[in-house]
Formats: C-alpha cells, structure tokens, sequence
C-alpha cells in the first residue's frame, strides 16, 4: 500500500477555503513587512525615546527592526519553498542525475542540490545513494556543495538585505562553485579515496518516492510544518547572529572596514574565520549585513558567510563514514580555493 | 510485525521512533523494532533522506515524519 494514500492529519478543505486563507495570510505578511520599518521607529525613537544617533538607539532599533524583518522573510520563504520544494525530492534527483556524465552532471547536479529538499543528516545515505546508482563522484560531490550552499533561507535573506543584485551574484557564484569544484574533484579520479563498501552497496527494495501523490493541502501542511521546524532549530543562532550584527551597528564607526581591511589579505581571512564557524544562514546574516555596513567590501562579505555555510564541521565529521580523511581534505581545499575565486571576483566586479 | 526505523539520531528520526512506539501501544500490537543507524544500511534499502519507517520488509515512509495519525494507519493497514 502505498503511503500517499493514507496521509490523515492534512485537514481536507474546499479549494476555495484553502486558497482564501493563504490570500489573507499572504496579504497580512506584505502589511506587516511594510509597516516593519516604521513601527520600530515610532517605538524606540518616538514612544521609548531612544537617540537615533546614539549607539544605544541605534543597536537597540537594529536588533528588533532586524529581527522583525527577518522572522517575516523566514517564515514567507520557507513556507513558499518548501511547498515548491515538495514536487521534488532526492530519489527523483538521483533518477535524473543517473545516465549523466561529468560536464553536464556537474551542472545538472548543482541545478538540482538548489531545488531538491534535503537536509544535511541526511548527506550520507543520499552519497551512498547516489554513488551506488551509479552517479559519477563528481557529480555527487556537486550535488552536496551546491545544496548547504544555495539554499533558500541564504537567498532570501540576502535579498531582503541587499537587493536582487547581489542574490544573484550569490546564486551564480555558489552554482560555479558546485560545477568546478565537483568537476575537478571529479577529474582527480579519487574514487580510491572512498570508503570502498560504498561501491558494494547493493539497492534493495521498492523506491518510495515521497513527492509523488501530494495533495495541495499536503503541501500546504508541509510547508507550515517546516517554518515551524526550522525557526525551532535557528532561533538561538538567530538571535546571537542579531544581537552580534546590533552591536557591530551601533559601535564600530562607520566605514572602519573600508580604513583597517582594504588589501588583498581580506578575502583570504574571510575564509580563513568562516571555515571553522558553524552557523546556518539565518545566524551569519545579520552579522554579514552589519559587516557590510561598516564598509566591508561585498565579495569579502560573500566569501565569509559561504565558508560558514558551505564548509560545515559537523557535516564533515558525518561525510567521515563514507570519504576517507585524504578526500575530506581535497574537498575542503577545493571549496575553499573556489571561495576564495568567488570573493577576489566579487570585489573586482561590484 | 517487524518494524525498523531507519535514521542516524537527528531529532526527526528520534520524533519518527517515539510516534511508532506510541502507535505500536495504543494499538496493542506485538511488534519488534530495530534502529538503523548504519548509513549503508539506510541506503541499501532505497532510502536516501531519512527517517524512513520499514513494516515487514516494506519501506513505507521515506523522507519526512508521518504524523501519527498516518503512523497508526500504515500498521494498521498491515
């Protein structure tokens, strides 16, 4: 029996119900993200009367207009995206990254890390996975940089911050960041470097797949459900992230990035302070904007808060089950060089 | 019944084991369990986002927590 025909707890409404209430929530969410703004200046400055000018003032309007703005932006792109999300998933990924060679994999691959709906505990059974079904290791290596590094709440956040512009630079940048460094690592041949039982995984079993028979108010309940998992899991990182950036915004002059970091050794340093941070997005954003504030140059910006993003510990010490030490380390390497191309880039570009 | 959870310790797989554990009382059901953990064994059945949930040898949820509603249904069903 297959599970999509027993999903009990989405409630079962008209289309017309169902349409409405998302209409409302969605008009409510543009109001409240209008008002955001002028809300927090009315209460801190007029009804709290706090000094604009003051680094008291200042920090405190930050943390709560940020805060405010980014508790919105959260819960309106997770929800979008994970129900846009929900007509894929990693099984029909692996399905269409299968016949695929290097080249075209890579950048298939990385298309797809984008949309596919996949979470980081999960990045060793989909390698196994994908290494088995016969997805070249390339490919999959580029699949697993493009998904932590493009992902929807960076995205989002960069845009509320920081315009379409550099979202899109974000958004390109980290994909040619998947496809070379998958390529190259790829190119290397270090399928020596792979724990072998991986290639003696044998699929048994019948594929579930679980985007296929969804219905609408499924979806819906998704992507309700994973707002309300995510903002659990992010809000101590959030909070820390907001409290770090008002600080920044309220202390340190303006521009001292443009006086103290202007040089070569920025982008470098940035990668350097980002690797062994861990944060998701939601945390390394905040502080990112305060950071950009105070004039550091907008590559810099990028190449720090992918390296927090992209080169996580903790997902490292998983990938340890499946990639020999030697492997980890070429794939760090490679992240990082491709990191640094994008940050150099960047502050020639913008 | 045999019923393994498959999953590396996230918080949804431990959600996904105490819903099954629940559902497997509440029904009264005689049922063994198992945790997989191993991640070769997790993809060895197909499964490549966990938690997943197996009932006699069939996978039956793979990639998101069912609810438990859904949960007392798909033993049920067996």
């Amino acid at each position: 029996m297959s599970a999509s025909t027993v999903l009990g707890d989405a409630p079962t409404r008209s289309p017309l119900r169902r349409w409405s209430l998302l209409a409302s929530a969605a008009v409510i969410w543009f109001t409240l993200y209008q008002l955001n703004l002028r809300w927090w200046n009315w209460v801190v400055f007029d009804w709290v009367g706090l000094g604009r000018d003051t680094r008291v003032g200042g920090s405190v309007h930050f943390f709560f207009y940020d805060l405010t703005k980014i508790a919105l932006l959260l819960t309106g792109v997770i929800f979008v995206v994970t129900v846009l999300r929900s007509f894929m998933s990693v099984e029909r990924t692996r399905a269409l990254l299968g016949g695929k060679r290097e080249g075209v994999g890579n950048v298939a691959a990385a298309g797809l890390g984008v949309v596919t709906p996949f979470c980081s505990c999960s990045a060793v059974p989909a390698f196994i996975g994908f290494v088995a079904a016969g997805v070249p290791l390339g490919v999959t290596l580029s699949f697993l940089i493009a998904s932590p590094l493009v992902n929807e709440v960076a995205i989002v956040l960069l845009f509320g911050l920081f315009g379409w512009k550099v979202t899109a630079l974000y958004i390109v940048g980290g994909m040619v960041i998947a496809i070379v460094a998958g390529a190259v690592l790829g190119r290397l041949r270090l399928e020596r470097w792979v724990e072998p039982f991986v290639f003696e995984t044998r699929l048994r079993g019948v594929l579930i797949d679980p985007s296929a028979g969804l219905s609408w108010d499924d979806r819906l309940l998704m992507g309700r459900e994973e707002v309300g998992s995510i903002l659990r899991k992010i809000w101590p990182y959030l909070l820390a992230g907001i409290g770090l950036g008002a600080a920044i915004h309220g202390w340190l002059p303006a521009d001292w990035f443009a006086e103290h970091a202007t040089g070569w050794w920025g982008v470098p340093l940035a990668v350097a302070i980002g690797v062994p941070l861990y944060s998701n997005a939601a945390g390394v954003l905040p502080l990112v904007d305060a950071l950009h504030d105070k004039g550091l140059p907008m590559g810099t910006v990028l190449a720090f808060m992918m390296s927090v993003v992209a080169l996580s510990t903790p997902e490292m010490i998983l990938l340890r089950r499946v990639l020999k030490p030697k492997l980890i380390a070429t794939y760090f390497g490679v992240v990082a060089v491709s990191i640094l191309g994008i940050g150099f880039l960047f502050n020639l570009v913008i | 019944m045999d019923i393994k959870i498959l999953g590396s310790g996230c918080t949804k797989c431990q959600t996904l084991e105490r819903l099954t554990h629940d559902a497997v009382d509440q029904l009264g059901l005689d049922a063994t369990f198992e945790k997989v953990t191993d991640p070769a064994e997790i993809a060895s059945w197909g499964v490549m986002a966990t938690p997943a949930l197996v009932i006699d040898d069939t996978v039956v949820v793979s990639g998101r927590v069912p609810s438990a509603d859904d949960v007392r249904k798909l033993l049920t069903a067996r």
